[in-house]
């Protein structure tokens, strides 16, 4: 089979490929750390992980969101600093969002 | 929920409760999620994609930012080339998820393999961090897990359908602030993990990586570049607690 031939069923074929590499990075991390140990210093790497995921997803999409989003996480933020309430600081954000756009940001 | 950190939580198990638990911290990003589904569904429609495969798509690969970016590629008819880059596409945009497994063994390991697995074939982002939250805070329930992603993907099935059959469901959902629904539940979830400037370090490491790569790297590298960077950081910083 050539790499420009087409052929039934490729659609699922894709998807299975797709599902398949997802699957592979949803437990291969966990399946690498059960045959290493740790060491203090790798240990200190995983404990820094989840807020780096968090702040490398994040950012770029704020940077690219313009004002509107810096405003609306810091509401978001604020809220959940002095109540910790998902619901009211997602409604709060969403209101800082709607208002700082509606204002033409 | 509202207790401060418990270092040195106890060990796994589950729950049914924990089950109802991770379905409720979900609640929050189920709207942002549906809206996230919809978008795919409406993108893989304009792409010629079946409104059955797009539905198997979403139950199978169940990875929004991946499926939207395979779209990209997606062209009718596949070739088998087109077919490789998508897998391979996927699986950079899907890297970030080796990092979060790694970051539950030390949680999750005592369990039996033949539960964990399962259950880690349908971890998201938003419920591995809802996990996180939940082990950050003393808890231990790995049924937390199971209940967050379980809500997650009882929603982005249908409504990856519904954005296929209704075209666009939300014509300008820029207005109403729909695109920022999933950066600000994940600064949500980042605030009860804080503890102080000092473990904060990694994070502004990794935002500040992630800018700088998303400048000059076209594609999703910098959510891979950004995550190692601030680990790396991380690691390099005393443990004072």
């Amino acid at each position: 089979m050539t790499a420009g031939e087409t052929f039934p069923h490729a659609p699922l074929l894709a998807i299975a490929g797709m599902a398949l590499m997802t699957y592979g990075m949803r437990v291969g991390g966990f399946w690498l750390m059960g045959r290493v140990t740790l060491t203090g210093r790798a240990r200190r790497m995983l404990e820094a992980l989840p807020g780096s995921v968090v702040a490398a997803i994040v950012l770029p999409v704020m940077a690219s969101s313009g004002p509107a989003a810096f405003l609306a996480v810091g509401a978001v933020v604020l809220s959940m600093f002095v109540r910790r309430n998902e619901f009211i600081a997602l409604g709060l954000g969403l209101a800082v969002a709607i208002a700082v756009r509606a204002a033409g940001l | 929920m509202h207790s401060e950190t418990a270092r040195g939580a106890g060990a796994p198990y589950w729950s049914i409760a924990g089950l109802w638990l991770g379905m409720r911290y979900a609640l929050p990003l189920l709207p942002g999620s549906a809206v996230f589904g919809a978008a795919f569904g409406t993108v893989a429609a304009q792409k010629g994609l079946s409104l059955t495969d797009a539905a198997l798509m979403s139950a199978f690969v169940f990875a929004g930012a991946s499926q939207l970016v395979a779209m990209e590629i997606w062209k009718d008819p596949l070739t088998f080339g087109t077919i490789a880059t998508l897998a391979l596409v996927t699986g950079v945009v899907n890297m970030r998820m080796l990092l979060m497994g790694a970051s539950l063994r030390p949680w999750l390991g005592p369990l039996p393999a033949a539960q964990v697995y399962p259950v880690l074939l349908m971890n998201t982002d938003a419920s591995w961090l809802i996990s996180i939250r939940h082990r950050a805070e003393g808890g231990s329930d790995a049924s937390v897990l199971l209940g967050s992603s379980i809500a997650l993907w009882i929603i982005w099935v249908p409504v990856t359908m519904l954005g296929y059959v209704a075209g666009a469901l939300i014509a300008d959902p820029r207005r109403f602030g729909v695109d920022l629904i999933l950066p600000m539940f994940f600064v949500a979830m980042l605030v009860p993990l804080w503890r102080g400037p000092r473990h904060a370090v990694p994070w502004a490491v990794a935002g500040f990586v992630a800018l700088l790569v998303q400048a000059l790297v076209p594609g999703y590298w910098f959510m891979i570049a950004g995550s190692l960077s601030g680990a790396i950081a991380g690691g390099f910083i005393d443990d004072r607690r």
